[in-house]
């Protein structure tokens, strides 16, 4: 994966991608606002949430240990994953115990974390998307750019062209007279999938939560996709993160009213299910939870970070954050876009590597995920505090980061009123040249620079930079003797 | 080690020295918006599910005109007689796809978010018959509607798989428009009773 400044070069070359993300983001974040509002004690519901979720990751070992021990006694079998590695041989396993060559899923970030796909189908084992955004992500050999809406960046025309050109490939091909209508692509998923859920042996799924003195498991949907899976297979492998867990039945309140508002913007999204274990004649008779660690042990042991795996993944810090509207999910080169994926994959994974290395100086820092979020994950903080994890891991390095060099560079102009005033009229002069050699221009017509070079590439390989006036502050401000007179106009 | 152990002590490392969380703050209730029963029936409206109110004596006949032609299942439990329904013993997912419709009664409705929960005892059958079938016509008594979410799990067992219905199947992957019914039933019929 490029690290972020490369990608979301690539993604605001591309028009469609933002005018389609930019519609996605203010519709869904105009309907979160409207029945949020109607929540007359929302700020003690989220207080309530974030409570809920603190405590149990505060005392995580305990909980765990409780779920456990319902789990089994419902029926089910546990099994733990260290990794991604771990977790996708255990789904393996199972299928092939069932002789079962594909698998139907229940969309779920936990499985889309750890690779399951691919490893399955390395295996042998065809894994089949149900969500129906997830779907056309599938068939278009695509990667999803959204929480929630995770095709986001397709239009109905392109998703025509693919469920056309691919269905055919892997089951009931869409009907040929086929058209871009919503409700009418709808029905063509539906009855190719239905084929699907008809003959599955094993379903899989993640949970979005876990109570550990009941061993229930909660998803949330829309579609019925996720019953499908929950309900019709004989086996059901459930992939959990151990950060899932809450403590008891009724702390499911302020979870369950949090997240349909926070997520899709609804009072109550249409299907939520909950099982705890097996059912005698009731849905899957053999049941396996898997607990998920793959990063997690370590975002818990950070005292900042670990507020990040209170998250529910209800996408709304994603909707109102204006460094996601513009460049889409796939720029964060991972599962967990936008601001929470700038925290969470640093956190989970280390900043080791330049493009988790990246994620955190993805932001502008305005606050207004903070301000969403159900569950009150401060993430500027979180960020800034991942910032000094980067420059940190950077100490030692013999070329020092761009980064670095650029705050060395603003620390020795602003340290010295002289130097300020020199690097001022320098960058007057500059901005003159950049404005006759500057491609781009801003909203406006303001002249801008397309891409500096130098160590200011850093900063311009993702960003158009303003050409800076040619009069600076200080300097009209000697000319005009403080706006008294108009001087004589600047050189 | 095996993983477990491994992961265990993991978290235990972690949180070595950090305090736990020793009262939480408790979820706000919702105010009240008196009569609980026209608001369920008005926010599952807005589901764009179809609500029916009746009179105990008028049920039958309401049932039998919500499913006009269509092929039902009804649950062993169901305490109804609905006229040329299969009562479900069991049936394969394939035989539920051709079916065209399925009558069940519930176990609670939730005024605020105007969801229906279903906790599958016999009156209400097994999970598959309410989501194979595309019209799910559903039995609820005035007197199981309660104010909100918190209401709602206080009734409820755990130990049950239970299933929360709020209007039809949508979906709204595509350009954000919603489409009704995309997996589950695409028609939602709640006849009230009382
Ligand atoms: S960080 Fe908060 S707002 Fe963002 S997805 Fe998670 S819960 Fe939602």
């Amino acid at each position: 994966m490029p690290a972020f400044p490369t990608a979301a070069r690539a993604a605001l070359g591309d028009t469609q991608l933002r005018r389609n993300l930019a519609h996605a983001t203010h519709t869904i974040r105009d309907k979160r606002a409207k029945v949020v509002a109607e929540v007359e004690d929302w700020e003690d519901l989220r207080l309530a949430g974030a409570g809920v979720k603190e405590a149990a990751l505060r005392d995580l070992a305990t909980h765990l240990e409780t779920l456990e021990a319902s789990l089994v006694r419902a029926g089910a079998t546990v099994h733990w994953a260290r990794d991604a590695e771990e977790a996708c041989a255990i789904v393996a396993r199972v299928a092939h115990d069932h002789g079962a060559d594909e698998v139907v899923k229940v969309k779920s970030m936990a499985t889309a974390e750890i690779g399951l796909n691919e490893a399955l189908e390395a295996e042998g084992i065809a894994a089949w998307e149900t969500d129906l955004a997830e779907l056309i992500v599938q068939l278009g050999e695509d990667l999803p750019s959204h929480i929630l809406v995770p095709a986001i960046h397709r239009n109905r025309a392109e998703v025509r062209e693919i469920f056309l050109r691919r269905m055919a490939a892997v089951g009931r091909p869409a009907p040929a007279d086929l058209t871009d209508e919503p409700a009418v692509l709808a029905g063509a998923a539906r009855e190719h999938l239905r084929e699907k859920f008809l003959r599955a042996k094993v379903g899989v799924s993640g949970a979005n939560f876990a109570v550990a003195d009941t061993g229930t498991l909660v998803v949330v949907e829309s579609e019925g996709n996720g019953r499908m899976c929950l309900t019709l297979p004989d086996v059901l492998v459930s992939v959990v993160g151990i950060e899932k867990v809450v403590a008891t039945w009724s702390d499911l309140d302020p979870m369950l009213r949090l997240l349909p508002r926070s997520s899709t913007g609804e009072r109550m999204n249409p299907y939520t299910s909950t099982w705890s274990g097996v059912t005698p004649g009731d849905g899957p008779q053999e049941v396996h939870v898997v607990l998920l660690d793959n990063g997690r042990t370590r975002a818990l042991a950070d005292d900042v970070g670990r507020q990040a795996l209170r998250c529910i993944r209800c996408s709304a810090c994603l909707n109102v954050c204006p460094v996601y509207e513009r460049v889409g999910g796939h720029a964060y080169g991972s599962v967990y876009p936008g601001p929470i994926g700038a925290i969470l994959n640093p956190l989970l994974r280390g900043v080791s590597d330049e493009q988790t290395a990246s994620l955190p100086y993805a932001s502008s820092l305005c606050g207004a995920c903070f301000e969403v979020c159900p569950v009150r994950i401060d993430i500027p903080s979180v960020l800034v505090d991942q910032r000094a994890a980067v420059v940190d891991s950077h100490r030692g390095d013999r070329v020092p980061k761009a980064e670095a060099v650029a705050m060395r560079a603003a620390a020795w102009a602003f340290s010295d009123a002289r130097r300020l005033a020199w690097a001022e009229k320098a960058s007057g002069l500059g901005g003159r040249v950049l404005r006759r050699f500057g491609r781009t221009s801003l909203p406006g017509g303001r002249a801008a620079a397309g891409r500096l070079p130098g160590p200011g590439a850093a900063w311009t390989g993702a960003r158009d930079l303003p050409a800076p006036p040619e009069e600076s502050f200080r300097a009209w401000w000697d000319r005009t003797d403080g706006g008294r007179h108009e001087g004589e106009g600047p050189e | 080690m095996s993983a477990r152990d491994d992961i265990l002590r993991r978290v235990r490392s972690a949180l070595d020295g950090v305090s736990p969380v020793t009262d939480l703050p408790p979820a706000p209730r919702a105010p009240d918006r008196g009569d609980l029963v026209a608001l369920f029936a008005e926010r599952v409206e807005d589901y764009r599910a179809v609500v029916t109110r009746c009179a105990p004596d008028d049920l039958a006949g309401v049932v039998a005109e919500a499913l006009g032609t269509a092929r039902a299942v009804v649950p062993p439990g169901l305490g109804l007689d609905v006229a040329g329904s299969v009562v479900d013993d069991g049936l394969s997912a394939a035989d539920l796809d051709a079916l065209d419709a399925v009558v069940t009664r519930a176990a609670v409705g939730i005024a605020e978010t105007g969801t229906i929960v279903l906790d599958h005892r016999p009156d209400q059958g097994r999970r598959a018959i309410t989501l194979v079938p595309d019209l799910h016509v559903c039995v609820v008594d005035a007197s199981q509607v309660v104010a909100d979410v918190p209401d709602a799990l206080a009734l409820l067992d755990p130990s049950r798989p239970l299933t929360w219905i709020s209007g039809p199947s949508a979906t709204s992957d595509i350009e954000l428009d919603r489409v009704e019914g995309v997996h589950g039933p695409r028609t939602l019929h709640v006849v009230l009773v009382g």
